[in-house]
């Protein structure tokens, strides 16, 4: 299996550990993995904007670099989307090329996605030690139907209990360029997220997508929580944490 | 009804600081969440069931002139007087005109968000005409002289405690503190109304095309009372809410009500045809239905007409995090949450509403239990592209918005920009590596730090050969 591997921007900037994690994950998979030197950013700030123009060149760019793998994976459910849901829809004037797209989205996976249940992996190389709470990001959530995956990955690591949290799937206030914004709304929604965290007393904050992550974590250093850490799944899967 | 949605942000920080209404809005989850996901599985073809409703929409949508002009010859048939009421002027004049022309001095009503739209009350009131709400939640806001903030329990904002002292304050009696105490007291108050009312006015869930007939869909029996006892009755709703038949409405029915308030039916379901014959026991000698556009036409053939499918069950308001925090009022118009920040902007003018468009994490929440499967996020996306089309957008953002495209589609560039970037917050972000102030994005930092970048960004150590 050939694997493009799109990092992300976020993650490319922010914590590029969650992209060496993920590349751990993938060749523990059996992938051939590659990454596409000149990979930036899919579009999706500037398509929930409203800046449909500037997605539209991103989302050709991506096509170009990606077209040509057998799967192309993310670590993150959002960008996933974007790609998976939302590109098709950009180019729907072109059918030719909305069907290109189309053909691309159904071979894009969120990491957790792909490597559960296309690559079947059954033994992660993480050695993570104790207890875990889940955050649900929402498009990975209802675009994508990332629920159970990362959950039974996790359920493969013997040192890792999962304590659910309530409501783990009601949004944490992040959306892009919302939390910014709208910053009290989204903070509110933000301590929400983390008083039901910390409610699980949980030694880690687990997650799939970096935006939610760091809105959390921001949150959670603000109000004096310098405990609970806050990792991508990929992270916690590949023993990459420490 | 005025658009007061220009003052969105400013009413989101007084929500999110009023204790009252934060602690109203916790019972959402447990009351309308919890309650919508206990019986929504009764239905075991839940998927089909919400095509199959979006599909009675959508029939209707694209071809709503002749549906319409179906029901106007359907309910004439059976002795129904049909309005046409472009604005919500026209409809304030209308009623009015109705209770001239039939002597009426009072009017019973049962709750109708439409006639919020066009503030029926208060051009009643003008025309001479007593108006009483009989909706309990109505009434109450009625007597706080408040705006509902949710289509379906439009008090929600309230706590017991506060209808309690309204009660003891407007009615002059001993305060009462049980639910059911205080039901009893509006309820004595209220029942002379409806005996003596000249006038019943109501809205309409469904009108169906085949039998004429408007139905409502109801929990109280207020409406069967307002819609039958006094000698006129006026039913008022949008030209959307027609349906073909009787059967189609079976189907909307099994969705709404579980949507709405998690119940599988509701107490009532009233299916109210023409005026009374010969042989009824009751009913109003004069049916009036007064049809309300308000700018609904313009969206048929527009790439927002989905919006129009909608049925009212205030569940995407139920499910939406950012409702949830602010309550209804914060969106400034009849509608809130996420079909109120699509419905304002169309219906009322989007330079009215800037924010509400864009006051959404497109968490997708709502889409997810919409029962006619409005693409909700997809709307409001298009708002947001609208006002980028037409310059609402400020200055700031959509330079920023434009320097990332720029800048993404140069990839080197983009290496070289980002590489500073991380490496001056990497700085900043010092031992603890946690960012405090962000210069021009003190919307994130006033109530959040900024966990620190790393230092190097992943495509740069990648091409060295790994992680370093
Ligand atoms: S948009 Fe959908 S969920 Fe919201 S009120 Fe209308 S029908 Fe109900």
């Amino acid at each position: 299996m050939r694997v493009g591997f799109f990092v992300t921007c976020l993650v490319d900037t922010m914590r590029p550990g969650i992209g060496f994690a993920s590349l751990k994950l993938l060749e523990a998979a059996g992938c051939e993995v590659v990454v596409p030197e000149h990979q930036t950013c899919c579009g999706q700030p500037g398509y929930n904007s409203g800046d449909h123009k500037s997605a539209e060149a991103m989302a050709l760019k991506f096509l170009a670099e990606f077209e040509t793998f057998d799967y192309v994976v993310l670590p993150s459910g959002s960008c996933a989307g974007m790609i998976r849901v939302h590109y098709p829809d950009l180019f729907k004037h072109d059918p030719e090329l909305s069907a290109r797209f189309a053909a691309l989205g159904q071979r894009t996976y969120e990491l957790t996605d792909f490597l559960h249940r296309i690559a079947r992996l059954e033994k992660v190389p993480g050695t993570f030690q104790g207890t875990v709470t889940y955050h649900d990001s929402c498009s990975g959530l209802r675009e994508l139907d990332v629920y159970r995956q990362p959950r039974a990955l996790l359920a493969t690591m013997p040192g890792v209990k999962l304590q659910e949290m309530v409501e783990s799937t009601t949004c944490c206030g992040f959306g892009g360029t919302f939390s910014l914004k709208y910053g009290e709304l989204s903070t509110r929604m933000a301590d929400n997220k983390c008083q039901h965290i910390t409610a699980t007393g949980a030694d880690a904050i687990v997650g799939g997508d970096l935006g939610c992550l760091l809105n959390i974590e921001g949150r959670l250093r603000r109000t004096g929580d310098h405990t609970t850490r806050v990792l991508h799944v990929a992270e916690v899967l590949s023993g990459e944490e420490k | 009804m005025q658009n007061n949605a220009i003052d969105f942000k400013r009413q989101v920080t007084v929500k999110l600081a009023d204790i009252k209404l934060q602690g109203a809005l916790s019972r959402l989850q447990s009351r309308f969440v919890e309650g919508r996901s206990a019986v929504i599985s009764e239905i075991a073809d839940l998927p089909e069931t919400r095509n199959a409703a979006a599909a009675i929409r959508d029939r209707v949508l694209n071809d709503l002139e002749h549906w319409l002009l179906q029901f106007e010859q359907q309910a004439t048939a059976r002795g129904a007087i049909v309005h046409w009421a472009e604005t919500d002027e026209d409809v304030n004049r209308i009623v009015a005109g109705i209770a001239r022309q039939h002597g009426v001095r009072t009017a019973a009503k049962s709750k109708s968000m439409v006639s919020e739209e066009c503030e029926l009350n208060d051009a009643l009131e003008q025309a001479g005409v007593e108006v009483m709400e009989t909706d309990l939640g109505e009434y109450i806001l009625q007597l706080a002289h408040e705006a509902p903030s949710h289509i379906v329990a439009p008090v929600v904002h309230k706590n017991k405690e506060e209808v309690a002292d309204l009660f003891a304050e407007k009615h002059q009696l001993p305060r009462k503190t049980g639910i059911a105490e205080l039901c009893r007291e509006a309820r004595e108050i209220l029942r002379p109304a409806f005996l003596n009312a000249d006038m019943g006015i109501s809205g309409a869930n469904f009108l169906v095309a085949e039998t004429g007939s408007a139905l409502i869909v109801t929990n109280e029996g207020n409406g069967r009372l307002v819609t039958t006892l006094p000698r006129v009755h006026v039913a008022i709703t949008g030209i959307e809410k027609v349906v073909p038949t009787l059967e189609d409405v079976s189907t909307l029915v099994r969705l709404l009500p579980r949507s709405a308030t998690g119940q599988s039916i509701t107490n009532y379901v009233s299916v109210l045809t023409g005026t009374r014959g010969d042989a009824d026991h009751d009913g109003p000698e004069h049916f009036h239905i007064v049809l309300l556009d308000n700018g609904r036409s313009k969206l048929l053939g527009s790439d927002m007409q989905e919006m129009l499918r909608c049925i009212r069950c205030g569940a995407c308001m139920n499910h939406c995090p950012v409702y949830q925090n602010i309550g209804g009022h914060a969106y400034g118009w009849v509608y809130p949450g996420p079909m109120g920040s699509i419905l304002t902007p169309l219906l009322s003018g989007l330079e009215k509403s800037p924010d509400l468009p864009n006051a959404s994490t497109f968490c997708g929440a709502c889409a997810a239990v919409c029962p006619v499967k409005i693409p909700l996020p997809d709307l409001l996306r298009k708002l947001r592209e609208q006002q980028m089309e037409r310059g609402m957008k400020s200055r700031q953002e959509t330079f920023m918005l434009k320097a990332w495209a720029w800048l993404a589609l140069r990839p080197n560039l983009y290496a070289l920009a980002t590489r500073i970037a991380v490496r001056v917050m990497r700085l900043l972000g010092g031992k603890e590596r946690l960012l405090h102030r962000l210069p021009g994005a003190h919307g994130w930092s006033d109530g959040r730090d900024f966990p620190a970048p790393a230092g190097r960004t992943f495509r740069e150590l990648y091409r060295q050969g790994g992680r370093k």
